[in-house]
C-alpha cells in the first residue's frame, strides 16, 4: 500500500526546513558574542529565510490527499532499522509554518528586551526551532523522540537563563515533568517496535493490529509523554510557571508551538496506531478535557499575575483542543486541529501583547496597571483583538474552533458539550475582566506616560491580527488542508467505519 | 618431553605493552621533561592499539583468548589511557605531584585491565584483575601529602583485597566442583553433568557476583567509590571510573555469558536487584552531593545499574549494548573530568559544585563543553548518551525485561535533576568569584575530542553500534 508521495518539491524542502534555523545557529556560534547587533541580525534574516522556504509548503501542499506530502528517506542507523523519514500530511503541515512564523515574532520581540548572553539566546532559539519543525515532520519514531527530546535542552535554558525571578525552579521542572512523561513513551516506542517486527516506520506501524491489552498499556505510556505537554489536568501544573517565569520569546513559543505537540501526539501516534484503546478511553480523556476546561477557567478568575492568568487560559483552551480531538468525529477532530493553531496565533500573541507592555514597566501585576488604554490606543485596540480571539467571538478565529469542538463534542457526549460550553463563558468572564481591569478604569502612575507601540512591536503583532480575522471570516483556506487526512484519521481509528457525515456541515454553514 | 613454544601472536599487544611500561619507568631515570614521559605513553598506547586490531585467536592452551569482544574493550581501555594522560600534565605540575611513575603506574593498570578482558580462564583474569587493581591503589594515594588522597587509596586497597579473597573463594568452590577453572570447560561441566541447582555452583556464582560487583562499583558493594573518587587525584578519578569499571564489565560478561551461560535464569536472580539498587541509590545520593567528584562518583555507579541491563538481558544484543555504552560513557565521563580539571588551579580545589556559579559568563567555552557532557550523562539526544541508553533499554526490552526498563528510565528521569543542577549553576547564576582556568594544549585536545565524539556518535550512531555488534559476534 502506498502511502507517500514522492517530493515534488525538486528539493528536500523540509530537510531545509530544519538545518536552515540549525546552520544559522552554528554561524552564530562562530561570530563574535560582542556583535550584539550582527547576532540579532543574523537570526531575524535566518528566520525570515525559513520562513520564506516554508511558505512554498502552503502553495505547494496537494489538498485532495492524505497521504504523506514532500517525503524523504535515508538510513540512518541500518541494523537499527532507524531512518531518517521526514514528510508532511495534513494534520501537521500547517504547524510547521505556524512554528517558522512564531519564531520570526520572537525573534523580533526579542530585539531589545534580551541584553545578556544575546548570542546564547538566538542560538538557543534556532535550535529551537529546528527541532520544532522536525518535531513535526519525523516519520520515523525514533527521529520523532529525538527532535521531542532534543528541544528540552534550548527550551530548559530560554526559561532558566533569561526568564524571571522564579525561572530556576520553573525550568527545572518544566524539564523534570516533560522528561519523565517521555522517557515512558521511549519504553513504549521500543516495545512497539519488537511487536511490529523491527520498524519505527510510523506508516509501517500504523498497518498493523496490536492486542487490545497491550494498546491500553501503550496509550498510557503515550498519555504520559503527550498529556503532560498539552498539558492535560492533573499534570498541567509546570505549565503556569513555565509560562509565566519564561521570557517573551520562551512564553511565546510554549503557547504557540511547544504544547501543541502534545495534542499532535495524540493525533499522530495515540490514535492511529492504538485506535481500540483510544476509543476505550475516550470517557476518560473527555472527563480529563472538560475538568481542564472548567477548572482552568475558574483558577483564571483567580489570578493577580497577567501572565500566569494567560498561562491558565491555555489549560482551559487546550481542554477544549483534547476534548474536540477525543471527540473522535470530522468536525471535532478538525476543530481541535484549528483550535490549535488559533491557540497558537492568539495565546502567542497575547504573550507578544505582554511582552510588548512588560518591556515598558516591568511589572506582570495586574492590580500595577489601569488606564492602558488612555496612553497606548493602539496597543488597547490590537489587544482587545485578541481578547476578543480568545473569548470566541464570531469573526475571530476562535469561533470557529470552538464552534467545531462543541458540536463535534455534542455529538461524542452531550454532557461533555453542555459543560464545555460553560467554560466559553467563564473564559469571557476572565478575558474581559482582565481587559477592563488593565485599560480601562483609572490611569495608574506606573502606566502614566508610556509610549505606544513602535514599528518593530507593531510588526510583530500584525500578522497575528491578519491570521485571526483570516482564519475567523474565511476558515476553509487552513480547514481545507485536513479533510482527507483527518477523514483518514477517523477511518482508522473507528474501524473503517466512519460514517462519512456530511462531514463538512460547520464549514459548509460558516462559509 | 619438549615444551612447545606457545603462539605468542594473540598475546602480542600485551607482550609489547609489559615491555614499553617497563621501559617508561627506566626512561624515567634519564628524562627530567616528565611531559616527554606523558608523550611516550601515548606513542606507546598507539602502537599497542596498533597491535590489538591485528591480534587474534587463543593460545597458551586456551587460557587466554583475543576476540572481538577483547578487541572492543581494549580500544576502551587505550582510550582511556591515552585521554586521561592528556588530562593529567597540568594537574600533576599544579599537585606538584610529576613524577614518572605516574604514567609507568596507568601503563601498568591499562595492561592488567587487557588481560581481564582476554582472560578465558579465571587464573588469568586474577592475574590481570590484581595487576590492575594494585596499581590503581597506588595511583589513587599519589598525592601523598594529601590525607584524602591516602585515605582513598586505603580504602580502595581494604576493600578491594576483600573483593580479591570473595573472587579467589569462589573459584576455589568452582574448581572443587567442575576441576577446572577454564570458563569453557566450567561451562561444558555444567551442561554435561547437569547440576544447574547445585547449591555449591550457586554459591560461587554469588561469589562471582559480589567481586565484580566491587569492581564496577555496583550497590551495596560500592561504599568504596565516592571516597576513592574523592581523595584520588582527579585524572585518576576519571580512569577509575571507566577502566577498572569497563574491565569488570568485561569479566562480568565473559564468565556469566560462558562460563554460567547454562544458569542464567538464576544468576539473572542476583543481578537483578543488585542493578535496582545500584540505579537508585547511585542516582537519589547523587542528588544531596555537593563536591562535584563526589556527585560523578555516585553517577557513575549509577551507570554501572544501566549497564548492567545489559549483562542481564543475556543477548548477543545485550552484550553489545554494554560494549556501546561502555565506550560513550568512557568519553562523556572523561570529557567531564576534564573540565573539573580544568577547574583546579593553585590554592583553589574547584571541586565544589558551587564553583561552576556563573561559569557560562566567565568562561562560556568550558561551560558550553560542560552543558555537553552532563547533558549526554542525562542521555537526553541528540548527545551520544542518549544512543547509549537507548540501545540499552531496547535489548532489555526484547529479552523480556521490560518493567526492569521502566525503573530504569525513571531512576534515569531522576537523575537529570543533578546533571541539570550543574548547567543550572553555569548558566542561571552570577559568578561569585572569579575562577581561573588552567588549560594545557593536552587538555584542550581532550576536550575537543570528546565533545566531537560525544555528538559525532549521538547524531550518527551506526559505526560504533555496528561495531559492537560485530565484537559479540564471535563471543
Amino acid at each position: 500500500m502506498v502511502q507517500t508521495m514522492d517530493n515534488t518539491m525538486g528539493f528536500p524542502i523540509l530537510s531545509v526546513l530544519i538545518f536552515l534555523p540549525l546552520a544559522g545557529a552554528a554561524l552564530i556560534l562562530l561570530m563574535n558574542r560582542a556583535n550584539d547587533k550582527a547576532i540579532r541580525v543574523v537570526s531575524l534574516s535566518v528566520s525570515i529565510a525559513t520562513f520564506i522556504v516554508s511558505l512554498s509548503l502552503f502553495t505547494g501542499f496537494d489538498k485532495t490527499t492524505h497521504l504523506m506530502q514532500f517525503v524523504e528517506r535515508y538510513e540512518w542507523i541500518p541494523s537499527l532499522n532507524m531512518s531518517y523519514y521526514l514528510g508532511l500530511d495534513g494534520i501537521s503541515v500547517l504547524f510547521v509554518l505556524l512554528s517558522t512564523l512564531v519564531t520570526i515574532l520572537c525573534v523580533l520581540i526579542s530585539w531589545e528586551s534580551i541584553r545578556t548572553k544575546t548570542k546564547e539566546f538566538f542560538i538557543s532559539l534556532l535550535v529551537m526551532e529546528g527541532a520544532m519543525i522536525g518535531v513535526f515532520c519525523s516519520l520515523d519514531f525514533m527521529l520523532f523522540y529525538i527532535f521531542w527530546e532534543a528541544m528540552l535542552i534550548p527550551m530548559y535554558l530560554l526559561i532558566g537563563v533569561w526568564g524571571g525571578p522564579n525561572r530556576v525552579y520553573a525550568a527545572v521542572k518544566f524539564f523534570l515533568y516533560t522528561l519523565v512523561g517521555s522517557v515512558l513513551m521511549l519504553v513504549g516506542i521500543i516495545v512497539l517496535y519488537f511487536y511490529a517486527g523491527r520498524t519505527f516506520d510510523i506508516l509501517e506501524l500504523m498497518t498493523k493490529a496490536y492486542p487490545y491489552k497491550m494498546q491500553l498499556m501503550l496509550f498510557w505510556a503515550f498519555f504520559a509523554a503527550f498529556a503532560v505537554k498539552v498539558p492535560m489536568f492533573p499534570v498541567h501544573t509546570w505549565l503556569p510557571d513555565a509560562h509565566t517565569e519564561a521570557p517573551t520569546a520562551g512564553s511565546v513559543i510554549l503557547a504557540a508551538v511547544l504544547i501543541k505537540m502534545g495534542a499532535y501526539g495524540f493525533l499522530r501516534f495515540s490514535m492511529p496506531l492504538l485506535p481500540d484503546a483510544s476509543r476505550a478511553m475516550t470517557p476518560v480523556m473527555l472527563t480529563l478535557s472538560v475538568i481542564a476546561i472548567i477548572y482552568g477557567g475558574i483558577i483564571c478568575l483567580a489570578q493577580t499575575d497577567l501572565k500566569r492568568l494567560i498561562a491558565y487560559s491555555s489549560v482551559s483552551h487546550m481542554g477544549f483542543v483534547t476534548l474536540g480531538i477525543f471527540a473522535l468525529n470530522t468536525q471535532g477532530v478538525e476543530g481541535g486541529i484549528l483550535q490549535m493553531l488559533n491557540h497558537g496565533v492568539v495565546t502567542g500573541a497575547l504573550f507578544l501583547s505582554v511582552g510588548v507592555i512588560y518591556d515598558r514597566t516591568h511589572t506582570r501585576v495586574i492590580a500595577d496597571y489601569g488606564g492602558v488604554a488612555s496612553v497606548m490606543p493602539i496597543y488597547a485596540s490590537l489587544f482587545m483583538v485578541f481578547t476578543f480571539a480568545s473569548v470566541g467571538l464570531p469573526a475571530t478565529n476562535g469561533f470557529i474552533g470552538e464552534f467545531l469542538i462543541l458540536l463535534g463534542g455534542f455529538k461524542a457526549n452531550q454532557w461533555a458539550g453542555v459543560l464545555a460550553a460553560s467554560g466559553i463563558i467563564i473564559g469571557a468572564g476572565y478575558m474581559l475582566w482582565l481587559y477592563q481591569r488593565v485599560f480601562f478604569m483609572e490611569t495608574s502612575p506606573k502606566v502614566a506616560g508610556l509610549q505606544d507601540m513602535n514599528m518593530r512591536e507593531l510588526l510583530t503583532l500584525l500578522p497575528m491580527v491578519v491570521l485571526v480575522f483570516w482564519i475567523g471570516i474565511y476558515p476553509n483556506v487552513f480547514l481545507s488542508f485536513m479533510h482527507p487526512s483527518v477523514q483518514h484519521l477517523l477511518e482508522r481509528v473507528n474501524g473503517g467505519s466512519a460514517p462519512a457525515v456530511a462531514a463538512n456541515i460547520a464549514t459548509q454553514i460558516l462559509r | 618431553m619438549p615444551i612447545a613454544m606457545p603462539n605468542l601472536a594473540p598475546v602480542m599487544p600485551e607482550i609489547v605493552m609489559t615491555c614499553l611500561a617497563i621501559l617508561l619507568l627506566m626512561a624515567d631515570l634519564v628524562i627530567r621533561q616528565k611531559d616527554t614521559l606523558g608523550l611516550i605513553s601515548i606513542i606507546s598506547a598507539g602502537i599497542v592499539l596498533y597491535l590489538v586490531l591485528g591480534s587474534s585467536g587463543e593460545t597458551f592452551a586456551g587460557m587466554f583468548i583475543s576476540d572481538g569482544y577483547s578487541m572492543f574493550f581494549k580500544l576502551i581501555f587505550l582510550a582511556n589511557l591515552i585521554l586521561t594522560v592528556l588530562i593529567s600534565s597540568r594537574y600533576l605540575q599544579i599537585m606538584r605531584i610529576n613524577f614518572g611513575e605516574y604514567y609507568a603506574l596507568m601503563m601498568f593498570a591499562t595492561l592488567g585491565m587487557m588481560l581481564m578482558a582476554s582472560a578465558a580462564d579465571i587464573i588469568v583474569l586474577y592475574l590481570g584483575l590484581e595487576l590492575m587493581a594494585l596499581s590503581t591503589y597506588v595511583l589513587a594515594g599519589f598525592i601523598r601529602y594529601d590525607m584524602r588522597s591516602n585515605e582513598a587509596a586505603i580504602k580502595y586497597l581494604l576493600l578491594g583485597a576483600f573483593a580479591s579473597a570473595i573472587l579467589l573463594y569462589g573459584t576455589s568452590m568452582i574448581y572443587g566442583l567442575t576441576g577446572t577453572t577454564n570458563l569453557k570447560g566450567i561451562a561444558a561441566y555444567i551442561m554435561n553433568n547437569n547440576i544447574a541447582g547445585n547449591p555449591v555452583l550457586m554459591l560461587s556464582m554469588v561469589f562471582f557476583a559480589v567481586a565484580f560487583s566491587f569492581k564496577i562499583a555496583a550497590v551495596p558493594f560500592h561504599m568504596w567509590a565516592p571516597d576513592a573518587y574523592e581523595g584520588a587525584p582527579t585524572p585518576i578519578t576519571a580512569f577509575m571510573s571507566v577502566g577498572p569499571k569497563a574491565a569488570g564489565f568485561a569479566v562480568l560478561g565473559r564468565i556469566f555469558l560462558t562460563a554460567f551461560a547454562s544458569v542464567r535464569a538464576d544468576w539473572s536472580m542476583v543481578l537483578i536487584p543488585i542493578a535496582v539498587l545500584t540505579m537508585a541509590i547511585g542516582n537519589i545520593v547523587a542528588l544531596s552531593q555537593t563536591n562535584i567528584k563526589r556527585m560523578l562518583a555516585y553517577s557513575s555507579i549509577a551507570h554501572a545499574g544501566y549497564m548492567l541491563l545489559g549483562i542481564i538481558s543475556g543477548t548477543p544484543a545485550g552484550l553489545s549494548s554494554v560494549l556501546n555504552y561502555m565506550l560513550i560513557y568512557a568519553l562523556m565521563n572523561v570529557g567531564a573530568f576534564a573540565v573539573v580539571i580544568m577547574l583546579r588551579s593553585e590554592g583553589f580545589a574547584g571541586e565544589n559544585i558551587s564553583d561552576y556559579e556563573g561559569l557560562s559568563k566567565t568562561h562560556p567555552t568550558a561551560a558550553a563543553l560542560m552543558l555537553i557532557f552532563m547533558f549526554s550523562l542525562t542521555g537526553i539526544p541528540p548527545m551520544a548518551g542518549f544512543m547509549g541508553k537507548f540501545y540499552l533499554f531496547m535489548s532489555a526490552i526484547n529479552a523480556g525485561y521490560t518493567s526492569l526498563v521502566v525503573v530504569a528510565v525513571l531512576f534515569s528521569a531522576i537523575s537529570a535533576y543533578f546533571y541539570l543542577r550543574i548547567v543550572m549553576l553555569m548558566y542561571m547564576k552570577e559568578p561569585r568569584e572569579s575562577v581561573q582556568l588552567n588549560t594545557s594544549p593536552g587538555l584542550g585536545l581532550a576536550l575537543a575530542m570528546t565533545a566531537v565524539a560525544v555528538i559525532l556518535i549521538g547524531v550518527l550512531p551506526g559505526k560504533v553500534l555496528a561495531l559492537a555488534q560485530m565484537a559479540v559476534a564471535s563471543f
